[in-house]
């Protein structure tokens, strides 16, 4: 009966948990699986989904020109998460080791570009890489690229801005674990003879590597979706997945290539989450075996 | 024993990098040449030029409509998901739960907008205002659960328990007691979903139709199709706004605690 404890208890829970769970499974659940229902129906010529299944389109993925662009989708992600890494570690550990209240005044300016706009932060290296920008000038009186290099429109100028936008949420899953970490460690390394390096490299990375795998999947995974920033200050040389999906919804209007393209991202974008889950799961074995506190 | 400089020089530099470009860019806000790299003195003129655009006036609209009924509806559905989460964290279905409100936080944007335009198109729902407004709340749900869910973390439950014994009802023991603690979180989360819903783009750019320019789709047209430095000046107003919102809802998570 409803007077039943237990079963009163599961009703509470189902009443206050169904909202989200109706709501999410509306626009997020059902739309992701449509993704892939999609990628399999031919396209009709008014830039919609037409009738009937086909294989064709999926099929016609595996071009040389979208192995180029997956290619360097990849590379470009790959590169960002390093330089991100190499920039976010010594930064983390700084933060970690600082008086409360410069940790509290670093944090706060870490945290700060996060919330500022994604687009504004994009729009101010379109403008300082430009030709009449302000580094192209700079590095012009220095005399390091001539009047007709051009900073824009190539990959490296997309790897630049995705660091810059990424940057802040590596930073902070390094820092968390620096600071539960026993910085007191290293200086035990350093007095046993170990150089500045050595200490860092033997005994900081590894206690800080369940933030370094964090920092990778924050940093790794929106990157293999850019779209605004290729799309800005990348040009043809520096487009990734994200510019080809959006040119099939906008430019040639075919849904279902989209679709099929959109369905290759999402299984690139588990392929990393998976593989960090089953290293975390691993680590914490190990700890458990080295008598460490899991 | 000397420590290492090194770590702070690249904490110093990254500092510089992260904020340079964005001072820049206010500062040519006030610079009434065409091109950024000469200053001509202080001016006003792109920020009046942007005040008689009615293009801009007609986004800035659309932008207020869509983030403010997007923070109610949020909040409302974000506070009973953290409440949830956190009061039967334990249970099977909660499990399932957390990992549908952390799947908007790590799938990349693109994925979110192709995702839902193909579910409006199938549905037949006409792209506009409306679609926006779905979507903003579908990622802006999560947002507001995990802030909830930070503040509820110290909240210790048998306080309602305590309200329960001394003949409080279940609704006056949750809005006497379990509402004000958790108001800080609650209105940090709200002015955490209305920034991001200000702000967002990508997923806007593939769920809005005719007429429902917002001012992210409208400053990037600007910049793509190379408006004049007005998009300076917008940016500028874009980023006070953020800020003054992101200050108030970091003091409000702190508050108390």
């Amino acid at each position: 009966m409803g007077s039943d404890p237990v079963l009163k208890k599961r009703r509470a829970e189902w009443l206050v948990s169904l909202p989200t769970l109706v709501w999410l499974t509306l626009f997020v659940v059902v739309p992701t699986l449509l993704v892939f229902a999609i990628a399999f129906r031919p396209a009709n010529p008014y830039g919609g989904i037409g009738a009937g299944w086909t294989l064709e389109t999926v099929r016609s993925l595996w071009t040389p020109s979208n192995l180029a662009i997956a290619g360097r989708t990849l590379w470009i992600s790959l590169l960002t998460t390093a330089i991100s890494l190499v920039l976010a570690v010594p930064t983390g550990y700084t933060i970690a080791r600082a008086s409360a209240r410069w940790r509290n005044r670093l944090l706060m300016l870490v945290i700060v570009p996060f919330w500022t706009s994604f687009l504004v932060r994009v729009f101010a290296w379109k403008s300082l890489l430009h030709p009449e920008g302000l580094i192209k000038k700079a590095l012009e009186t220095l005399g390091l690229v001539g009047p007709e290099a051009t900073l824009l429109y190539h990959p490296a100028a997309v790897v630049l801005v995705m660091v810059y936008t990424f940057l802040p949420f590596t930073i902070l899953p390094i820092y968390a674990a620096a600071e539960k970490f026993d910085l007191r460690l290293v200086e035990a390394a350093r007095d046993l003879g170990a150089r500045p390096f050595q200490a860092f490299r033997k005994v900081f990375l590894p206690g800080i590597r369940r933030g370094v795998m964090t920092a990778v999947l924050v940093v790794f995974i929106p990157s293999l979706g850019s779209y605004i920033i290729p799309d800005l200050v990348g040009g043809p040389a520096g487009e990734m997945l994200g510019n080809k999906i959006a040119q099939r919804v906008f430019t040639d209007r075919n849904l279902p290539h989209a679709a099929a393209l959109s369905a290759v991202l999402v299984l690139a974008v588990l392929a990393p989450l998976v593989a960090v889950l089953v290293l975390q799961r691993k680590s914490k074995r190990a700890d458990i075996v080295m008598g460490e506190a899991p | 024993m000397r420590r290492s400089r090194f770590p702070i020089a690249v904490t110093a530099l990254v500092m510089a990098f992260f904020y340079l470009p964005v001072l820049i860019l206010v500062a040519n806000s006030f610079n009434p040449a065409r091109f950024s790299s000469r200053w001509q003195g202080f001016s006003l003129v792109w920020y009046r030029r942007l005040f008689e655009s009615p293009e801009i006036w007609q986004a800035l609209k659309n932008t207020l409509v869509i983030a403010v009924s997007v923070t109610a509806v949020a909040a409302i559905l974000g506070t009973a998901a953290a409440y949830a989460l956190h009061r039967y964290g334990a249970s099977r279905l909660q499990k399932v739960h957390y990992t549908l409100i952390y799947q908007p936080l790590v799938v990349p944007e693109i994925l979110m907008g192709i995702s839902l335009l193909m579910a409006f198109v199938a549905a037949g729902v006409p792209l506009g205002l409306f679609t926006i407004f779905l979507a903003h709340v579908t990622f802006c749900v999560s947002f507001v659960a995990m802030t909830v869910l930070g503040r509820l973390q110290d909240f210790d439950f048998s306080i309602i328990e305590a309200a329960r014994d001394l003949g409080a009802s279940p609704w006056q023991s949750t809005r006497k007691v379990l509402l004000p603690v958790l108001m800080p979180g609650i209105v940090a989360g709200a002015l955490l979903a209305f920034t991001l819903s200000i702000d967002d783009f990508v997923i806007t750019f593939f769920v809005a139709g005719p007429g429902s320019t917002t001012l992210p789709l409208r400053i990037y047209s600007m910049i793509k199709y190379g408006a004049p430095p007005m998009i300076n000046a917008l940016s500028t107003l874009l980023l006070i706004v953020t800020f003054t919102a992101v200050l108030a809802s970091q003091r409000l998570a702190r508050l108390k605690r």
